[in-house]
């Protein structure tokens, strides 16, 4: 009974472990205390002595641990925001030293956030006033510019655990949401019309037909007074749209719909005012608005289901980030404000940072296409984007990495492929084709009908206009390879666009690179040579400002920091890369490279070159990465070739995971990558690329889809189509057997909306459907094809991958 | 009848004075934030508060 009874004490005492008085969570150690409460960090406890201090602790009232555990040893400062220029974007206005400034503050989630946000005029005497805003997270601040600036605002926030999230674009949103308000009005005035448009059509419903004459002609004036909103306010929007459409001399899917309300309008208000007829307002008023109903829950769906690429997935680069005086690879997205990091040559700046060292030169050719590089000097500002040309740049963040700017920056026209063709256009195409077939279609049904019984003529043609809105069509293909994109980027395949996904599923050979693609880190480094410690520490040097994989795993196998400044810095793709740090020059490369005589080798050997003198060679017995064996068997006949840069030393090793017919090629210059993927695709494959880094890109961009692989490198090859997480490479065939569905998906729910056309039309060129009808069918289409096929998608991708 | 006609002027001037009510409300931002009103009334705005146990 014995060690029973212990394990109950155990579990007593881990109940008992007290939690933290101001945030909740368990509390590690038991020194933190202040007031006899107990803290789990010295952050918690320091927001409480300054709420306590400043008799602010009613915010433990409302809710119990309120508050959020965050690290207070940021040494993030919000001086910045001192600066005239940028406070002057901040803020809202600023008259007699009042200024207005609002903070969009993530951590917003309770009563007691309110009720502190709310009284910081209690721990600042320069702030006259603030408020929250609990739905957007915002809080909106009134403070005396005399007494505080706008940088202590937000350090002063930052201190009570209410971290400003500070973007400089954040009025862009407004916009927005007034065109969603304005939305809205249209929708109430829409309904307010149809309401009473009904209700005046009573008598009609009833067919009390003994009714004053003048009565009911009063009663449709009426009806024709309160259509104008309709037509004039509520359905403003698909008039505008149709004009526009015709103006460009397009046709798009509005038209039919504008066409569709302006008939009906016409010949009800000629009846009424004509033949002193009822006419069909009531109609037209429940069209409009169930339309508008229609958008509304058609937005709110496609909202909940849209693909976010910004947080919901992410972008595999990886760069060096100081943490506790060492440089460990990070993910670009968990990059902070405050964050040192150290970018090396031709790696990509992914966040608006400020220059630590002496000067770099960045090329900003992706953001402005001028391709000359800019000399930075320390203290000046690197924007996102840029690419560090020469010797590595150590910069420290100053806001967040923006994943949807460096994916716009990939998007760039620049770097597009010539010869793709796209399912937008081509839906265009059909969308455009399908508008003018409907139009005669309703057209010849207003014939027929008009011989057949010319009563129901306008509803006829209004029910076949609206019925035949192509919208389910127009959104099968964003929303499947939508999903699509959104389902490998969580799994470490990030691609540029949808169009990629089309082109993943009809790849047919698959050629890789073999340094860093199939082969990554290594058994072993062995340094054959002399070097004393000055001449291996300028070798580690340079060695750490490559990405080349060979010079990485060179760098890792030197003890020391490796941050010695040089003098001179530049890299050879496929050749090697020459520097030069106080009175030594050195070359690091190929045989070819240093001088020698290239022999036949029979392993991976890096030559060392001191100011001319040959120093040995590193022989590096590069290990392949895990399940690619599998991979390769997985892809079988798909795998077309291996090109690599290095020597045939690994030959053997490659023969074993490769298949018979796969063609293994060494010594491949960049150009002769290129040149093979090119002559597979003139042999009529379609051919994707994985590689890395430099030498590869030209490949990559001739391949009709190029994955750039990433471990630790920033590299950003913008002529690839996708990165993939190197740890991932395995799951390819996956990734390709599921844009292959993707495809199916997509065939399957255009199906599905031509049906639902083709049926609907039908209907309602019989005359058995009623506008009304065909207005409400028709949002609910669109929605059923959306949900279909992003939850095929995400199925498919569930069973696949798990 | 006459009377009709005054009703339905009464009815429609009182539905057209609720949509302008309702507009009014939806562009004056009172639907911006349905959470934080309700509980920013329960705040009591004594300046000084004692300090309370827990």
């Amino acid at each position: 009974m014995q060690p029973d009874q212990s394990i109950i004490e155990d579990t007593l005492n881990m109940r008992q472990t007290v939690s933290c008085f101001h945030c909740g969570q368990p509390c590690k150690r038991q020194d933190f205390l202040s007031d006899e409460k107990s803290f789990c960090c010295y952050g918690c406890k320091t927001v409480y002595e300054i709420l306590n201090e400043n008799d602010l602790c009613e915010y433990y009232d409302f809710e119990a641990n309120p508050g959020i555990r965050f690290d207070i040893d940021t040494d993030e400062t919000y001086t910045y925001l001192d600066n005239t220029e940028i406070s002057s974007k901040l803020l809202l206005f600023e008259i007699n030293g009042i200024s207005r400034v609002q903070f969009y503050v993530p951590a917003i989630h309770c009563i007691s956030c309110i009720w502190l946000l709310e009284n910081l005029n209690r721990l600042d005497k320069g702030i006259l006033k603030s408020e929250v805003n609990f739905a957007k997270k915002t809080l909106l601040i009134d403070f005396n510019a005399k007494k505080i600036s706008l940088g202590k605002v937000a350090s002063l926030l930052a201190s009570i655990g209410y971290k400003p999230l500070i973007s400089l674009e954040t009025e862009k949103d407004n916009p927005q949401k007034n065109k969603n308000n304005h939305f809205i009005v249209q929708l109430a005035v829409a309904g307010f019309c149809f309401g009473n448009i009904m209700l005046l059509s009573f008598p009609e419903y009833l067919g009390i037909d003994h009714l004053e004459g003048n009565l009911r002609d009063l009663f449709s004036y009426l009806n024709i007074i309160l259509a104008l909103p309709i037509i004039l306010f509520s359905g403003r929007d698909y008039f505008t749209s149709a004009w526009k459409s015709f103006k460009q001399k397009q046709i798009n899917i509005d038209v039919p719909i504008a066409v569709g309300i302006s008939v009906l309008f016409v010949r009800s208000a000629s009846d009424i005012l004509l033949y002193s007829e009822p006419g069909y307002m009531d109609s037209l008023a429940g069209l409009v608005f169930f339309l508008l109903i229609g958008r509304w829950f058609q937005g709110k769906t496609y909202e909940s289901l849209s693909f976010d690429r910004d947080y919901k997935s992410y972008f595999p680069l990886a760069v060096f980030r100081k943490e506790n005086d060492d440089w460990k690879a990070c993910v670009v997205h968990q990059l902070d404000k405050g964050d040192h990091i150290r970018i090396r040559n031709r790696e990509i700046v992914p966040a608006d940072s400020l220059l630590i060292n002496d000067s770099t030169y960045v090329d900003y050719s992706f953001v402005t296409g001028e391709a000359n590089p800019v000399r930075i000097m320390a203290g000046e500002k690197v924007y996102a984007g840029g690419r560090i040309i020469g010797q590595p740049a150590i910069l420290t963040i100053v806001k967040k990495t923006s994943q949807s700017h460096l994916t716009s920056l990939w998007n760039n026209e620049a770097f597009s492929k010539p010869e793709q063709k796209s399912y937008q256009s081509l839906m265009d195409k059909v969308a455009k084709r399908f508008t003018w077939t409907v139009l005669g279609l309703a057209l010849a049904t207003g014939l027929y009908w008009y011989w057949a019984d010319a009563e129901r003529v306008w509803l006829v043609v209004t029910a076949v206009l609206m019925v035949a809105c192509p919208c389910a069509l127009a959104l099968a293909a964003p929303f499947t390879y939508g999903s699509m994109l959104r389902v490998l980027g969580n799994h470490g395949l990030y691609l540029k666009n949808a169009h990629v996904v089309e082109n993943m599923a009809n790849v047919d050979s698959v050629v890789f690179d073999k340094t860093g693609t199939i082969t990554h880190g290594s058994d072993s480094v062995v340094w054959n040579g002399t070097m004393n410690e000055e001449e291996l520490k300028g070798v580690k040097a340079i060695a750490s400002s490559s990405t080349h994989p060979l010079s990485m795993l060179i760098a890792k196998n030197i003890q020391g920091d490796g941050l010695e400044s040089l003098e001179y810095y530049e890299e050879f793709p496929g050749k090697g890369v020459s520097g030069r740090i106080g009175d030594m020059s050195i070359q690091l490369g190929s045989a070819t490279f240093v001088g020698l005589e290239d022999t036949k080798l029979n392993a991976t050997r890096v030559y060392v070159t001191i100011n001319n003198v040959q120093k040995g060679h590193f022989e590096i017995g590069t290990a392949i990465r895990p399940g690619i064996k599998k991979l390769v068997s997985n892809l079988g006949v798909k795998v077309k070739a291996l090109l690599s840069g290095d020597g045939p030393a690994e030959e053997e090793k490659m023969k074993s995971i490769f298949n018979a017919s796969t063609i293994l090629k060494f010594l491949q210059s960049p150009h002769d990558k290129l040149n093979y993927i090119s002559e597979l695709q003139s042999g009529g494959n379609t051919v994707m690329m994985l590689g890395d880094g430099l030498n590869d890109s030209g490949a990559l961009k001739q391949s009709n889809v190029g994955i750039a692989i990433a471990d630790d490198t920033g590299i950003f090859t913008p002529s690839c189509d996708g990165i993939l997480n190197g740890a991932q490479l395995e799951k390819l065939d996956v990734f390709l057997g599921l844009s292959k569905s993707a495809l199916t998906v997509l065939k399957i729910s255009l199906g599905i909306s031509l049906l639902y056309n083709v049926v609907g039309l039908s209907f309602a060129v019989t005359g058995h459907l009623t506008p009304l009808v065909a207005a409400i069918l028709m949002p609910i289409s669109s929605i059923s094809v959306v949900a279909f096929t992003t939850f095929m998608v995400n199925i498919i991708a569930k069973k696949r991958l798990s | 009848m006459s009377i009709i006609i005054l009703l339905i002027c009464i009815s429609l001037a009182i539905a057209l004075l609720f949509l302008g009510g309702f507009i009014w409300s939806m562009k004056s931002g009172q639907y911006d934030d349905t959470y934080g009103p309700s509980v920013r009334m329960l705040f009591d705005d004594k300046k000084k508060q004692t300090k309370k146990d827990k």
